[in-house]
């Protein structure tokens, strides 16, 4: 059924019954490929009709109705200027960089389109991507835009259009979800080197005793490894307190205060063990500074973007993974440093050289972060 | 005979065009390769319609003209069957789509391309809001009573169609009045009112005549006189012979009669138009010597609603079922689309189908469902009463 095109110069020629879906409607296809979620680079091909190009920024320059690549070629960078406008991928909050590393045409059953070869180097490595996709809704709403999303060995398909044009990828299973971030938990204990030096500070005189005024090997294993469990323990407890709370937003401190309170802590805390004033009860400071650095593991986290829906899976994958990555740190170091404990090297070396050597590097940082000056990276 | 060879010949060719390339990137050789052929190489007015989209874009609140560039490209879409004008009329119109209350041209021109995409729940709010506005626009009129006919509300149909009587020609209101009376019991008279007035009419605009032709086409099919029913659609395709709704309902019309290779001639060319398609496949089913050229237009439909699929279309349940029922022989997956369409859209079309997908599948349920549909608004359609099969 259909009505009449109008007199008078209303002509609307209106067909129901036989739907507009001759020719393939407009649509550009999206491949994403990630080789690991450890990594930020991400390889994109993006497929253009060129029929579609010409309707946003005129391909036809000669206007015979023809587009040849002498047309396309001479476009080049406006083609890819007119597409990456239109596409944002994100990782973790933080926006990637996208590059159109070649262009080529490629023959579809509707006609010619353009390959658009991306690279994507993403900053943070967060196991979900954002993707903002803008093309052609402007010229022609009905446009679609198709994301084939190839990670870790699995496919999944993405409709954007209008009314949807952002959406989240990578989102997987609770499991997938929680083991990403207790990885990125453990990386981030290991990688941030200020977490691991304050903790070597407190933990390089837990095999010893200050006894009058000297330090003596501790007697028992069993008292070490007691000593050193209340100290991991009041530190873990404590920044799980400031990074729960400061993730849901419920206090916020300027990362540029928290950073340098971080780096002078790193100083205290290894300044004590070579001009020891706090002797007992190091477990205090654990706490006290503990507090500090969870402020810090809450910055990396939101780096890497906190999903919504399931923000309490992710802290807490999150604050497993320090805790292993701290626990993988004293596993290593407790049979050692109390192997070594009664030899003099371990006194003068370790605990003193190498805490002198921390208190320097923590305070360079300290000068860095409060002056926000970069003299050695940290 | 030889124009059935030569419709072979032809479909041959055009099913090259339409082979899934390697989906290999590549780097042309020369400048001068021409890598895309667009629709308005050929054709004045898309030529036009582009020069207007250029002058728009420099000026996109002028609502005069962006309502100008809308109907335009709303004809593109209909006359080549292209989805890409439909989404540029709607371009045309983004300053005013979100508005609750666009100027009466915006209203009408977002209403058309609602209507089009099947949104006829937005299209009944626009345009119940523009008449209630404008209570004399006749094109207003017109277009509801179209929606309600597709809609199964042959009352209020009519009532749009009394309504507009004394401000347009008879003929116009013989045709807005005979679609939803021949579908609600009174065939014989609508088909009579609307002969008289083609008959009374004969200088009337030949766009108007076509349109009244093949509707009266439609109905006398409907009621069982095909001689009539051809006669009009041959006059209707001596006006205009590209026209791609009249195309496809006349090759189901020879479809039926078991004129296949009448029906691939009528088609020739036209297999970018998927509803043509689909008949083109339809009638080489039949014959055996376009075996080949079935095989291979039969592929490009699966991949034309492969490729509907993927983007979230739902436009194309109708022609879906056919291919179907009638390709791909599987009538459970027709029913389930068939019933899905009827949903939305109730023309007789929408009602054929659904009656053959149920046959198919002994889907008894449905069955009584479709007589009673037809015994409740006293459909008159010869092809509801005999066993399906004679399009295949």
């Amino acid at each position: 059924m259909r009505s009449f095109r109008w007199l008078a110069g209303l002509l609307l020629g209106l067909c129901i019954a036989l739907p507009a879906m001759a020719h393939k409607a407009s649509d550009s296809y999206l491949t994403l490929t990630r080789p690991g979620a450890e990594t930020g680079e991400i390889d994109v091909r993006w497929d253009i009709a060129l029929r579609d190009l010409d309707n946003a920024i005129t391909l036809d320059s000669n206007g015979d109705g023809e587009i040849t690549w002498g047309e396309v070629r001479t476009l080049r960078a406006e083609i890819a200027a007119y597409a990456l406008s239109r596409l944002d991928i994100s990782a973790g909050g933080a926006p990637c960089n996208l590059a159109v590393r070649d262009q080529l045409i490629d023959r579809h059953s509707d006609g010619a389109y353009a390959v658009l070869l991306l690279s994507v180097h993403c900053a943070q490595t967060a196991p979900s991507l954002a993707v903002d996709y803008r093309l052609l809704f402007d010229v022609d709403p009905m446009h679609r835009g198709l994301l084939q999303y190839v990670a870790g060995g699995e496919t999944r398909s993405i409709i954007f259009s209008a009314d949807a044009h952002t959406q989240a990828l990578g989102a997987v299973t609770a499991w997938q979800q929680l083991a990403a971030y207790v990885h990125e938990g453990i990386w981030h204990i290991w990688l941030g080197f200020d977490h691991i030096l304050f903790l070597l500070s407190l933990l390089l005189p837990a095999v010893l005793l200050r006894r009058g005024g000297a330090w003596q090997p501790a007697e028992s294993f069993r008292a070490a490894f007691w000593d050193v469990a209340r100290i991991v323990t009041a530190f873990t407890v404590a920044h799980s307190i400031t990074l729960t709370i400061a993730a849901l937003d419920i206090v916020a401190l300027p990362s540029r205060w928290v950073e340098s309170a971080i780096a002078l802590s790193v100083v205290l805390a290894a300044a004590n063990n070579v001009f020891p004033v706090v002797n007992r009860g190091r477990w205090i400071a654990a706490f006290g500074f503990g507090l500090l650095h969870g402020f810090g593991f809450a910055n990396a986290l939101k780096n890497l973007g906190l999903p919504a829906g399931s923000l309490a899976l992710s802290l807490f994958g999150f604050n497993v993974g320090v805790e292993l990555g701290q626990l993988a740190i004293v596993i290593v170091f407790l049979p050692l440093a109390f192997a070594s404990r009664a030899t003099r090297a371990y006194r003068t070396i370790m605990l003193a050289g190498g805490s002198a050597a921390i208190a320097a590097i923590a305070g360079i940082w300290l000068i860095e972060r409060a002056l926000d000056l970069k003299l050695i990276t940290g | 005979m030889l124009r059935v060879l030569i419709a072979l010949g032809v479909s041959l060719v055009a099913t090259v065009a339409v082979l899934p390339a390697a989906a290999t990137p590549y780097l042309p050789g020369a400048d001068a390769e021409v890598l895309e052929r667009l629709p308005e190489k050929n054709d004045a007015s898309l030529r036009d319609l582009k020069r207007l989209r250029t002058a728009l874009k420099q000026n996109p609140g002028d609502l005069a003209l962006a309502v100008r560039f809308g109907k335009r490209a709303i004809e593109a879409s209909r006359d080549s069957g292209d989805p890409r004008f439909l989404g540029q009329a709607q371009a045309a119109m983004l300053p005013w789509w979100p508005l609750a209350d666009p100027p009466a041209p915006a209203l009408l021109l977002r209403a058309t391309v609602k209507q089009s995409n099947h949104d006829f729940e937005g299209a009944m709010a626009d345009l119940d809001r523009l008449i209630a506005k404008r209570p004399g626009d006749g094109q207003a009129l017109l277009t509801r009573a179209t929606v309600l006919t597709v809609l199964g509300k042959y009352d209020a149909a009519h009532a749009d169609c009394a309504s507009i009587a004394r401000l347009t020609l008879p003929l116009v209101v013989a045709g807005c009045m005979a679609a939803p009376a021949s579908l609600s019991g009174e065939a014989g008279e609508a088909y009579a009112a609307l002969t008289d007035a083609l008959a009374q009419e004969p200088r009337a605009d030949a766009g108007l005549r076509e349109w009244a032709l093949t509707l009266a086409g439609e109905i006398a099919e409907r009621r069982g006189d095909f001689a009539a029913a051809e006669k009009h659609y041959r006059a209707a395709l001596a006006i205009d012979s590209r026209d791609p709704y009249l195309i496809a309902v006349f090759s189901d019309f020879l479809l039926d009669r078991g004129r296949a290779g009448e029906a691939l001639s009528l088609i020739n060319d036209q297999t970018r138009n998927d509803n043509l398609l689909l008949r083109l496949a339809l009638a080489e089913a039949k014959l055996p010597g376009a075996r080949m050229a079935f095989e291979t237009h039969r592929q490009a439909l699966a991949d034309r609603f492969e490729a509907a699929h993927r983007r979230g279309d739902s436009l194309h349940r109708r022609e879906e079922a056919r291919y179907r029922l009638w390709i791909e022989n599987d009538p459970k997956v027709a029913l389930n689309l068939a019933r899905e369409n009827w949903l939305v859209q109730r023309e007789p079309a929408d009602l054929r189908i659904l009656f053959e997908a149920a046959s198919a599948a002994a889907d008894t349920a449905t069955l009584r469902e479709v007589s009673a549909w037809t015994a409740a608004h006293r459909l008159d359609y010869v092809a509801l009463q005999t066993a399906p099969g004679g399009r295949r």
